[in-house]
């Protein structure tokens, strides 16, 4: 029954990612397509930052150091850092705070 | 595209594959510790190619769910990645999703490919980053999960490494160039709250796809004089 599971879910998320590419040409460079589609990993990226800090397993709930990790890339970013500065001081400033605690 | 704006492409999608072969360790070691073989998480890391899906997957049958029980959770999780297929087949050109092309870039479509190709400016670069992060990131995935599976219990947890700040980091850290324009901080801002709000309403998955209208509503309807395109050259 596992691989039933495995097999189908996986062929699924293949197909899902696989009609996403395939819309036509004539609809990909349509102006607002076009707009629509340099927003969409705006918001849906967003969207997934949020759910990452504040799910805690189907209810509002935060890990008060994961937050502080992320805070600490949002003043790197201000400091015009550079990307791996950004991640390596979201994770070193995550690890230190539950360490400490 | 000149070696000198390839070398920062390629070491930002280095920093991403690292964390991808961390995360890919821990992947299969619950896979295994979920009562999976180590071919099922295998097939998984190779074929589903989603880390969100992959874990809730896991995650279902390690809580006792029956086997089918799981596929909802991870499908939803996955729809997203479809959403990503309009931006990227958009960047990759008529060439680069022509034929069996398609098929492998379909594949890589995932959350770290498409901040990092829509973290650039100039379209070379898009491709170049989706590719190199795609590659990259799928090899050491993998390599990760089979690393994790076999060693089990001998992988320590991510969380003492900070590694789950990594990936909201590395999504803003990517997204940030975008929000030079007004219109994207207010698209951005407007998704963070709309999937916050929805959290305890509604399935794993379904908030960040519900942050999808909101892009596809400000595109189609642009105000005046303010357009996404704020943030290109």
């Amino acid at each position: 029954m596992i691989w039933v599971a495995v097999v189908v879910a996986s062929v699924g998320c293949y197909l899902l990612k696989l009609a996403g590419m395939s819309l036509p040409a004539s609809v990909l460079e349509r102006p607002d397509v076009r707009r629509v589609a340099l927003l969409l990993p705006v918001a849906m990226l967003s969207a997934l930052v949020a759910v990452e800090l504040f799910d805690g397993g189907g209810v509002l709930g935060v890990d008060p150091w994961l937050l502080a990790g992320v805070g600490a890339a949002v003043v790197a970013l201000l400091l015009r850092q550079s990307f791996i500065v950004v991640i390596v001081v979201a994770a070193a400033t995550t690890a230190v705070l539950r360490a400490l605690t | 595209m000149s070696e000198d704006s390839r070398s920062p492409i390629r070491r930002d999608a280095a920093a991403i594959a690292a964390y991808a072969g961390a995360f890919g360790a821990s992947f299969g070691a619950v896979s295994v510790a979920s009562g999976l073989t180590i071919a099922q998480t295998m097939v998984l890391s190779l074929v589903m190619f989603s880390g969100a899906s992959q874990f809730a997957l896991v995650g279902v049958i390690g809580g006792g769910g029956a086997g089918l029980a799981a596929v909802p959770t991870a499908l939803l999780l996955g729809v997203r990645n479809m959403f990503y297929g309009v931006p990227i087949a958009g960047i990759l050109g008529r060439r680069g999703r022509s034929g069996p092309r398609r098929l492998v870039a379909a594949q890589l479509v995932i959350d770290e490919t498409t901040a990092m190709a829509v973290g650039r400016d100039v379209p070379a670069e898009q491709r170049y980053a989706f590719w190199a992060t795609g590659v990259m990131g799928f090899l050491l995935w993998n390599c990760g999960t089979l690393a994790g599976a076999l060693g089990g219990s001998a992988i320590g947890d991510p969380a003492t490494l900070g590694l789950d700040a990594m990936a909201p980091a590395s999504f803003l850290a990517l997204v940030w160039p975008r929000l030079r324009s007004a219109e994207a901080r207010w698209v951005g801002a407007g998704g963070a709250l709309v999937a916050t709000a929805l959290i305890p309403l509604v399935p794993a998955g379904v908030p960040v796809l519900a942050a999808a209208p909101i892009a596809v509503v400000t595109g189609l309807f642009p105000r005046r004089g303010a357009t996404a395109e704020g943030g290109q050259r």
